[in-house]
């Protein structure tokens, strides 16, 4: 059993970075405001590279869906209390970005589950003890911590109320009760280890089964349209609508054991720290610390009822949380980072773009090979390209992945404009210019390239566009932006989180539409503007 | 007789069609040439092998008593003038930085540059107030001055023309053809003139050179091809342009 399931529930949206032309006073006054900001930014690009190589601090990751949140905030914590400074990089992605970032040392400690660390890292099946895990892990540098005291597996759920009317408390119970309706995720009724060898185990009855998304489920449940569903153990819903969960007497489900992670070269007493979270948490409290990250969108409060009401809160040194910040704050920070990794990544694109349209529009093999490579790299799926991108020795979790990813995403447009530009100018023109006498570099540079700038500047300008939207994606990888509300939004499933990423992203995209509007009345040479 | 260029069995096809049979072909100093036959007969392609925008397939093209060559290419298009239909005019630069591009770039000064200037547009009958446009802001017919301007910007020793005036209303066309016949004369350089119009050749060459099928049918006079025609294609290409020929 691997997590697909949640990450299914967690897709990632575009973040609406439509081209318009369409201005209003307030987006002009927002851009003239914002850009002598533009301008200053793309000049402290170096200057912030050189900043993010060197981060001294211990990293804990976590994957993008709410418990993993809410565990790496509570790791940060009792991290930052046992005065270790401590940086929590949230919502990083799947398994494999995190497995990756840790080997790497980009992070130094996550959570996992032991199911998932058999079935998906290791690859070794469900029979491993605890023990044969962690000598596993061993050979990869990599320690675990004893379990938290909560299995976050797949399990049934029913109405507290009918499954006490029915007597049902486990899934052996309900062969006595055929005619209830069972709604199951359409992934769940397709797995292996899902709904089919799930019902010959417990020999259950029922006939009525039908397929049903996730979050559509609790509601079918609650208008008592289904009577079964499936879910994980630790889903905050469960709490929220007064469900219990079936009791798999038959063990029919692996275990899903939550654990830490971390690097053995870790400091030692980050380490301890981590080992004094072993055993403290159970389903039920997890279910809370869910509940109340969904009710209250925020991670750290969660984090913080652990502590509450768990072990007494020590006073002293607490880690810098961007939870505090004022919204402009965070704004401001999100949006300096985004033009970062937007604007440096766009350079790197034109830099590397124009030469080889130029090289792609002389045509020939090599010229093919460049537009097909630049045109594949369009076709691979931004996630894919990032986990293609992770496991690299350069790159793993950090910004230069982000920028290398969008690097590559922005060469197309600025490759093929560059190539038709040139190929569009005339024959007569071009032999004009031969005819002339005028050098192969004078001909480029004061001939062909002038004639040319219009294409190849709006292909510039359709590759920072681009980059605009698709730099949301960098907040997978922990490299932060206005990805990082989107991101967190929308595994809240809280639209305001959404918008807050998403409203300035589309705006950007317009003031980066307008500068370039601007910048080809600079650029493009008079002549062929009349 | 000194032949400024000198065609020694030159030849070039496309795929299986020849454009140019082996050809033999003179091309005088002070003289005005002009290359005549349909479209597709060979004309333009002769011409654009002399400034080597194609390559020969085989045989020896000569300039000043030099094989043109790859190595030597550059330094001899400096030394010829070249004007096509439309001017071939770079729209993003303004007529002045078009006719001085070359001039520039092999680094003519100032002073030298404004005078050759002014020669040129009195030439040309060009007015230099026009200088500061660009080319979509000039007529036709002035982008076609502009156009000669750049050509003899560096004072060629030969001048190409492929159908210059071939886009131009007739009456922009016959002043023209008035001006250009004057700026020959006076410049006295050699001149390749390709038309494919029997009387603007007669108003310009000096020599007639008929072109069909990749081969030069005849070469001489308008009366040597009138009266002594080399075979049936020359009279019926003289006939069927008779009406305005004998103007």
């Amino acid at each position: 059993m691997n997590r697909i399931r949640k990450a299914g529930k967690e897709e990632i949206v575009g973040s609406g970075n439509q081209e318009s032309r369409n201005w209003d006073s307030s987006i002009l006054f927002f851009l003239v405001f914002w850009l002598p900001d533009f301008l200053l930014i793309f000049s402290c690009v170096p200057i912030f590279l050189i900043h993010s190589a060197s981060a001294a601090p211990a990293v804990i990751g976590s994957k993008k869906f709410t418990e993993s949140y809410v565990l790496g905030e509570i790791a940060k914590h009792v991290l930052s209390d046992a005065g270790i400074p401590v940086e929590h990089r949230q919502g990083m992605g799947g398994t494999i970005i995190l497995w990756q970032a840790l080997r790497g040392g980009q992070i130094d400690a996550y959570p996992e589950y032991t199911g998932t660390i058999t079935q998906e890292i290791l690859k070794t099946g469900d029979a491993s003890s605890l023990e044969q895990i962690r000598e596993s892990l061993a050979m990869f540098g990599v320690g675990m911590t004893e379990p938290l005291g909560f299995n976050n597996t797949y399990a049934l759920v029913m109405r507290r109320s009918e499954a006490q009317r029915l007597g049902v408390r486990t899934i052996s119970d309900l062969r006595k009760h055929p005619g209830l309706k069972i709604g199951l995720t359409h992934e769940f009724l397709d797995r292996q280890d899902g709904w089919q060898p799930l019902r010959e185990r417990y020999a259950l009855p029922q006939q009525n089964v039908i397929g049903i998304d996730h979050a559509l489920g609790y509601s079918a449940l609650a208008n008592r349209s289904i009577d079964v569903k499936d879910a994980y153990s630790t889903d905050a819903k469960i709490e929220q609508n007064d469900l219990v969960v079936l009791q798999d007497d038959l063990q029919f489900f692996s275990k899903y054991e939550a654990v830490f992670l971390f690097r053995q070269s870790t400091r030692p007493d980050a380490i301890a720290a981590l080992r004094r979270l072993e055993g403290t948490l159970d389903e039920r409290r997890m279910i809370r610390l869910n509940a109340e990250a969904e009710r209250t969108k925020n991670y750290t409060n969660a984090a913080d009822l652990y502590f509450n009401v768990g072990a007494p809160r020590p006073s002293g040194h607490s880690g810098p949380s961007h939870f505090g910040e004022s919204f402009p704050h965070k704004l401001a920070r999100w949006t300096l980072r985004h033009l970062q990794l937007a604007g440096f990544s766009l350079l790197l694109s034109v830099i590397f773009g124009i030469p080889l349209g130029i090289v792609a529009s002389r045509g020939g093999p090599i010229g093919q090979a460049i537009l097909g490579f630049a045109s594949i790299v369009q076709t691979i799926p931004s996630l894919a390209l990032l986990a293609l991108l992770v496991p690299l020795p350069f790159f793993g979790i950090s910004v230069r992945t982000a920028i290398a990813a969008l690097f590559l995403y922005g060469l197309l447009p600025i490759v093929r404009n560059t190539a038709s530009g040139l190929q569009d100018i005339p024959r007569s023109l071009r032999e004009s210019a031969i005819a002339l006498g005028l050098s192969p570099r004078t001909r480029l540079w004061e001939i062909y390239l002038p004639m040319a700038s219009r294409s190849i500047l709006s292909g510039i300008k359709t590759s920072a566009v681009i980059n605009v939207g698709t730099a949301t994606l960098a907040a997978l990888i922990g490299a932060g932006g206005l990805g990082e509300p989107i991101l967190s939004g929308l595994n809240l499933n809280d639209h305001v989180t959404i918008l807050q990423g998403a409203i300035p992203a589309a705006l950007l995209a317009l003031l980066v539409q307008w500068f370039f509007d601007l910048l080809d009345r600079v650029l493009i040479p008079q002549g062929l503007r009349l | 007789m000194s032949a400024l260029v000198k065609l020694i069995d030159v030849s070039k096809r496309y795929g299986h069609a020849a454009a140019l049979h082996p050809t033999n072909l003179s091309i005088e100093r002070g003289k005005t040439t002009v290359l005549i036959g349909p479209s597709g007969c060979g004309k333009s392609t002769l011409l654009r092998l002399i400034i080597r925008l194609i390559e020969p397939d085989s045989g020896r093209i000569d300039f000043a008593g030099e094989p043109i060559s790859p190595d030597n290419i550059d330094s001899l298009r400096r030394r010829i003038g070249y004007v096509i239909q439309e001017g071939g005019l770079f729209p993003h630069l303004t007529a002045r930085a078009n006719v001085l591009l070359m001039a520039r770039h092999v680094g003519k000064s100032q002073e030298e540059m404004q005078t050759r200037l002014r020669e040129m547009c009195e030439l040309t009958r060009f007015s230099g107030n026009l200088l500061p446009r660009y080319p979509v802001e000039l007529s036709g017919g002035q982008r076609q001055r502009v156009s000669l301007m750049r050509a003899l910007m560096l004072s060629p020793e030969l001048l190409l023309l492929d159908e210059p005036l071939g886009a131009l209303d007739p009456l922009v066309r016959a002043s023209l053809q008035n001006d250009l016949k004057e700026i020959f004369a006076r410049l006295g350089h050699a001149v390749l003139f390709v038309t494919h119009d029997l009387a603007e050749a007669i108003y310009f060459g000096d020599e007639i050179v008929l072109m069909n099928e990749g081969r030069i049918v005849q070469k001489g006079t308008v009366s040597d091809l009138r009266e002594r025609p080399a075979d049936a294609f020359v009279s019926e290409f003289i006939n069927a342009q008779r009406g305005i020929a004998t103007v």
